[in-house]
């Protein structure tokens, strides 16, 4: 009985002296420590997808790696929807004071969130709606698209251009449109066909469909799905060229026939949302970036195109950069022979949300 | 430019046919024992998922394969022991099969997404494939490609020259009769769904090893439910099956094929194609009544009690 009291003794004496070390370990670290912040991150993929996925998940890397007082919640394949947002309370209720839910399709749930929980950070990529404590964020893909046009038409030997695109949705069929433009600008044969899946992830599907296109005898494929991993390597396996999107890592599926590809890298853009978060300078705005942004990269060059192709790309970047080039510049025909854009106009950045034509030179249908 | 154009469709029929076919002709030989199963979406996707990881893990396609369609049956074992043994109703079972094998397949397969492989190789068949028309599209494919039509011969025969088809029928039709006739319906049942677990297996395999050479999540796409509706369009027949897959394989390559070709019709449409057809060949085969389903699928047996 006595030999039991006093082992509790013990035990509660351990336990105090435990409990003190953790409060005093704990002040000097929040006194001597910069402040720690939180970032809750979700994906609607797998992170590792070398497409739209990956892109996010290494920015929010390069974040941590850039302020290591950030600490990450990353959680994989979350549904849009209610999943969604359990996931985004629960990322709050562990501390996150940042969070970027990375799919277009969590703008609802990340508004409800938002509403609830005022002192929260949120910022969305691509979204059309802000909230006071919800930012959103994307960049302009035309003037990318346009010059990843630029270097294929200048490595292309039968002047036959495709692309893989999921679905005929106004973005992507601008996307598209650009990059015939640019390849149209330095190689005047060249055709752009497109083929439409109707999915955005369909392996079996995505190999069919850039096999149809190089039975056709094109010689550079383009991508525009979740993840290019099938296309590209398809493209490869007979010997063509291929164009990536979304993630910077790409080439390793096509060392060969890589061209390049329109590669977002978000790291240093999410560097500054949780600085400005840590010091009390965030601010909800519409950030829309383009080529002069340091999270629209064009990905490094693969051995295939001639250095007078990438001399072209960099010096139509700059003039992007500068305003001197437009990449809707009239006059603009679709395919279907309708003048879209008149001489001496350009197409507004803004109403790229409306396009549903695809410009002459492309074979395709856009409805 | 027409020559090369046909030859890709019938190579793109082709390929995009073959995991349909494989997949189509394990369904028969479960469904002429009396099993339906809806999970086979779940079985191709083990499949695909136990390929490709162990393909990344030894570098060996052909050990992949053969670690697919083991999964493919070990898995399909699960469903067997639900409908056989327990006696559950094998559509439910069927559909929580499936939803079970998406979301282990998604588990196993989360490592693996964005690996890299070298997939099965094209073999070359040496004179053939030099031949200028049919040569060119015909003999360059995988050895999964040229082993399917053997294996639905071997099917059929089994199935209709073998006394073990003979009872597997008779259990498929009337278990009570191949029970009084001495026969095991359970036994047989159960060797059916292994090799259609195999077939299932294999049919995933081909998905992730030979044409997209990726893993993705639940990326066979609606594939195995379309071999269920093979099936019934085929009338419970492998050599028949040919037909449909290749059928149905072609109207898929089709589609895309019409779209790089720049056909002025809608996409929305042409992704309609493949099922458009389906209806119609259904609509007029329909009417035939003398190859009709096996008499006690999807049912029972209860032994003689």
């Amino acid at each position: 009985m006595n030999i039991r009291r006093s082992s509790n003794g013990f035990a509660f004496l351990v336990l105090l002296t435990g409990l003190v070390m953790v409060i005093v370990f704990n002040l000097t670290g929040i006194a001597s420590a910069q402040p720690k912040l939180k970032v809750g991150i979700l994906h609607i993929g797998s992170i590792a997808d070398a497409g739209y996925n990956q892109a996010h998940a290494e920015g929010a890397q390069v974040m941590k790696k850039n302020l290591p007082s950030v600490e990450l919640i990353e959680v994989e394949n979350v549904p849009e929807g209610a999943d969604a947002e359990r996931v985004m309370e629960n990322m709050i209720r562990q501390g996150a004071q940042l969070v970027i839910p990375a799919s277009f399709g969590y703008l609802d749930p990340a508004l409800r969130v938002a509403k609830k929980y005022p002192d929260v950070k949120f910022v969305h990529p691509g979204g059309y709606k802000l909230a006071p404590n919800l930012g959103t964020y994307w960049a302009s893909t035309p003037e990318a698209f346009y010059l990843m046009g630029v270097a294929a038409g200048k490595t292309t030997k039968t002047n036959k251009l495709g692309y893989v695109v999921a679905l005929p949705i106004s973005f992507f069929l601008a996307n598209v449109n650009a990059f015939h433009l640019g390849a149209q600008s330095v190689n005047p044969k060249v055709e752009t066909r497109v083929v439409f899946t109707g999915t955005f992830l369909d392996p079996g599907k995505e190999a069919t469909a850039a096999n149809a296109l190089l039975d056709q005898g094109v010689d550079v494929v383009g991508v525009i799905v979740d993840s290019p991993i099938t296309v590209v390597q398809a493209a490869e396996k007979r010997g063509a060229f291929s164009v990536g999107y979304h993630y910077i890592g790409v080439q390793k599926f096509a060392p060969k026939g890589w061209i390049s590809g329109i590669a977002f890298t978000w790291g240093e853009l999410y560097t500054r949302f949780a600085k400005q978060v840590m010091d009390g300078t965030w601010k909800s705005e519409a950030l829309l970036g383009d080529l002069s942004s340091d999270y629209l990269t064009i990905a490094p060059f693969g051995p295939g195109v001639p250095s007078a192709g990438v001399e072209l790309v960099n010096a139509k970047k700059k003039e992007f950069i500068s305003g001197k080039l437009n990449v809707f510049q009239g006059p603009i025909k679709d395919n279907k022979g309708v003048e879209r854009v008149k001489a001496g106009e350009a197409f507004p950045i803004a109403a790229l949300g409306k396009m549903d034509w695809l410009v002459e030179g492309v074979m395709g249908q856009a409805k | 430019m027409v020559g090369s154009s046909l030859q890709g469709l019938l190579s793109g029929s082709i390929i995009a046919g073959t995991p349909l076919l494989y997949a189509t002709l394990g369904e028969v030989m479960g469904e002429r024992a009396g099993i339906v199963n809806l999970g086979l979406e779940g079985v191709m996707l083990m499949g695909a998922v136990v390929g490709f990881s162990t393909t990344v893990k030894t570098g060996n396609p052909a050990l992949g394969v053969l670690a697919a369609a083991l999964a493919g049956a070990l898995f399909n074992m699960i469903f067997g022991f639900l409908v056989i043994e327990r006696r559950a109703n094998q559509l439910a079972s069927g559909l929580a099969l499936m939803f079970c094998g998406v979301g282990l397949s998604a588990l196993l397969g989360a490592p693996y997404i964005g690996s890299q492989i070298k997939g099965l190789n094209e073999i070359r068949i040496p004179i053939l494939s030099d031949l200028p028309v049919a040569g060119a599209t015909l003999f360059h494919y995988d050895i999964l490609v040229y082993l399917v039509i053997p294996i639905a011969i071997l099917i059929w025969w089994a199935l209709f020259y073998t006394r073990w088809g003979l009872s597997l029928r008779a259990v498929g039709e009337k278990p009570t009769a191949a029970f009084a006739a001495g026969k095991h319906p359970y036994r047989l049942q159960y060797q059916a769904l292994f090799i259609a677990g195999l077939l299932g297996g294999i049919a995933g395999a081909h998905l992730s090893l030979a044409v997209a050479n990726t893993w993705a999540e639940w990326m066979t796409a609606g594939r195995g439910f379309v071999a269920v509706a093979l099936v019934i369009f085929s009338k419970w027949h492998p050599l028949r099956a040919i037909a449909g897959a290749l059928l149905f394989g072609g109207a898929i390559a089709l589609q895309l094929q019409m779209q790089a070709r720049g056909v002025p019709v809608s996409p929305f449409l042409l992704d309609m194609l493949p099922y458009l057809l389906s209806l119609g060949v259904l609509a007029v085969w329909g009417g035939a009544r003398r190859h009709a389903a096996p008499a006690s699928l999807g049912q029972v047996f209860r032994g003689t009690e």
